[in-house]
């Protein structure tokens, strides 16, 4: 039976939750499921996985000297690994480390490869995606010997559908270092939850008038399970907030399944960015705001008047629901 | 000293702001403003401070495209590209095929101390043409770059990941560098450079004259929908309490995620 690949993202030591969606879109093809870990816990992977479907684990060894990720040598194993196991497909997420293994696997194999899409289709490798700063919708098809897909982050809804799975490994011999070399991998702190990967995204512009005021924005994320706090390009170039937080067509492309517009007025360029959110709640003081005929929910209200108010309210229901 | 040669793989692409329009179904009314790709700008920026550093170099600035594609590269030689290379095609081609033509006509112009790209393409963000381009040479390539200094034979980089965590890179030169649009501030051209990037060559090459067969590879668009939009807008009124009542009550009960 064909089987097709699922590159599994960790982080911090723990299965990322996007993944479960990656292998409910791969169970419902109905081919066989097996995952791909690299230089991670293989048993968390297990036990993380089985419960949606995913019956072989692969613990993928990449050697060699240096530093434990370094996504030249992961892509040489990942396409080993495909080899190894006869697999001709391969799904992984569109997340920052999908971005740099998926079009070094891609290159290596001369394979066609689609990130970011909404829609794969395992059977025909067919694809929808988003073309031209979220103004259209492309499908896409795929031709080759190898199949490589980027799914896009909340994409595919998780659904559990149990099994247990056995664990198998691979360790890739290790090469030279092809003129790659991972010196370091630094954090500044910032533990964060990715953006792309939130249920929830409360985001500020203009209208915050200063970067402390993101406080507000900051206050109500932390009181819903999965937000975070993402900005328009404004706020970013006027030095407010990070460059990492920008959401839009030069930042971060985000699919949470609500997005809380704060002071954005919405151009063209934001809308790249976050147009397939589930559902998007806008508060604007001007009427006129594009972003307000572009929502499912709008308030023409202060949200220096309102975000407080919400945050009461998020900590009443929170203490309700203990 | 030999000229240390500097190649920024630049894209035409459609504004973002331009008002998209399908026609037939699978291609855009091309009839809208185009410009050159953002990130690309982050590149030549770069590239135009390493030719500083690293005397005596040039920048030259390479494109698939369509004729009407001169126009970016001519913006690209404003931004500080000494010469381009435009290859012409009538069509538009996947990330497998591009990285092809652009090595094809990149060897045949000269030996690259260094390539720079932008991390991806706003039109069909694909974000892959760089790793391809790096392979058909056998070169090494990091993306979303956004600090960059040569240092002898070597390029140091740091890629910016997620939650602002970086990886810091050495490369062996020649490699390929994907800008990310934290590697600089792009610097917008003045007058007289405009004015003298009309002077520059852009060098012409039919993509048919590169002898480059169709690859097994592929992608191909079937399809290209408008996205549809069926948001009907509600709005929440009252006093800020009722309204963050409201919110709140709409994050539990609709979207269930409270």
């Amino acid at each position: 039976m064909e089987k097709v690949a699922l590159l599994i993202e960790f982080k911090a030591g723990r299965v990322k939750k996007a993944n479960f969606g990656m292998a409910t879109l791969v169970r419902r093809s109905g081919k066989a499921m097996c995952a791909f870990v690299v230089n991670d816990s293989a048993a968390e992977a297990q036990a993380a996985l089985e419960p949606y479907g995913v019956q072989q684990v692969v613990a993928i060894r990449s050697g060699g000297p240096g530093a434990a990720w370094d996504p030249a040598r992961w892509a040489r194993a990942i396409a080993a690994a495909m080899d190894r196991f006869g697999i001709t497909q391969l799904v992984g997420l569109t997340t920052p480390q999908g971005r740099d293994l998926l079009p070094r696997i891609a290159a290596q194999l001369d394979a066609p490869l689609i990130m970011d899409c909404l829609e794969v289709d395992l059977d025909r490798q067919m694809v929808k995606t988003s073309r031209y700063s979220g103004k259209t919708v492309a499908t896409i098809r795929l031709s080759g010997r190898h199949f490589i897909y980027g799914l896009r982050g909340n994409a595919v809804e998780a659904q559990k559908a149990p099994v247990a799975a056995e664990r198998l490994s691979f360790d890739d011999t290790p090469g030279g270092d092809g003129g790659f070399e991972v010196l370091e991998t630094r954090s500044d702190g910032g533990e964060a939850l990715n953006l792309a990967e939130a249920d929830v995204i409360i985001s500020g512009g203009r209208g915050m008038k200063s970067g402390e005021n993101f406080r507000l924005l900051f206050d109500c994320a932390r009181l819903i399970n999965g937000a975070a706090v993402g900005a328009s390009r404004v706020a970013v170039d006027l030095g407010w907030v990070p460059y990492r937080m920008q959401v839009g067509q030069t930042g971060v492309k985000v699919n949470p399944k609500v997005y809380i517009a704060c002071g954005i007025s919405g151009s063209v360029q934001h809308f790249a960015g976050m147009k397939s959110s589930g559902m998007i709640i806008a508060l604007n003081t001007d009427p006129n705001a594009a972003i307000l005929a572009h929502c499912d929910y709008y308030a023409v209200a202060d949200l220096f008047d309102v975000l407080p108010e919400l945050k009461r309210q998020l900590t009443a229901s929170m203490s309700s629901a203990e | 000293m030999s000229l240390f040669k500097i190649y920024v793989c630049v894209k035409h692409v459609p504004d973002s702001a331009a008002t998209i329009t399908v026609l037939g179904s699978d291609r855009i009314d091309a009839n809208v403003t185009f410009l050159i790709n953002p990130y690309d700008e982050h590149a030549l920026t770069e590239a135009a401070r390493i030719r500083q550093q690293h005397a005596p170099a040039e920048v030259v600035a390479v494109c698939l495209g369509p004729s009407a594609a001169e126009n970016t590269l001519r913006s690209a030689m404003a931004m500080g590209a000494d010469r381009s290379i435009l290859v012409v095609t009538p069509q538009d081609h996947d990330s497998i095929f591009t990285a092809r033509a652009l090595k094809s006509a990149i060897a045949q112009d000269g030996e690259p101390g260094i390539i720079l790209t932008g991390k991806e393409a706003i039109d069909t963000e694909g974000m892959q043409t760089l790793f391809r381009l790096a392979a058909n040479f056998g070169l090494p390539a990091a993306t979303n770059v956004v600090k960059l200094q040569l240092q002898d034979a070597a390029a140091l980089v740091e890629c910016e990941k997620e939650s602002g965590a970086v990886d810091v890179i050495r490369m062996g030169l020649p490699c390929v560098v994907g800008a990310g649009k934290g590697l600089n501030t792009p610097r917008y051209p003045t007058f007289p450079e405009i004015v003298k990037s009309r002077k520059k060559e852009v060098k012409k090459i039919d993509v048919a004259a590169l002898g480059i067969a169709r690859p097994a590879s592929r992608v191909e668009i079937i399809e290209l929908k408008p996205a549809v939009e069926n948001r009907a807008p509600r709005a929440l009124t009252g006093s800020a309490a009722e309204i963050a009542r409201q919110i709140a009550a709409i994050l539990k009960e609709e979207a269930r995620v409270i």
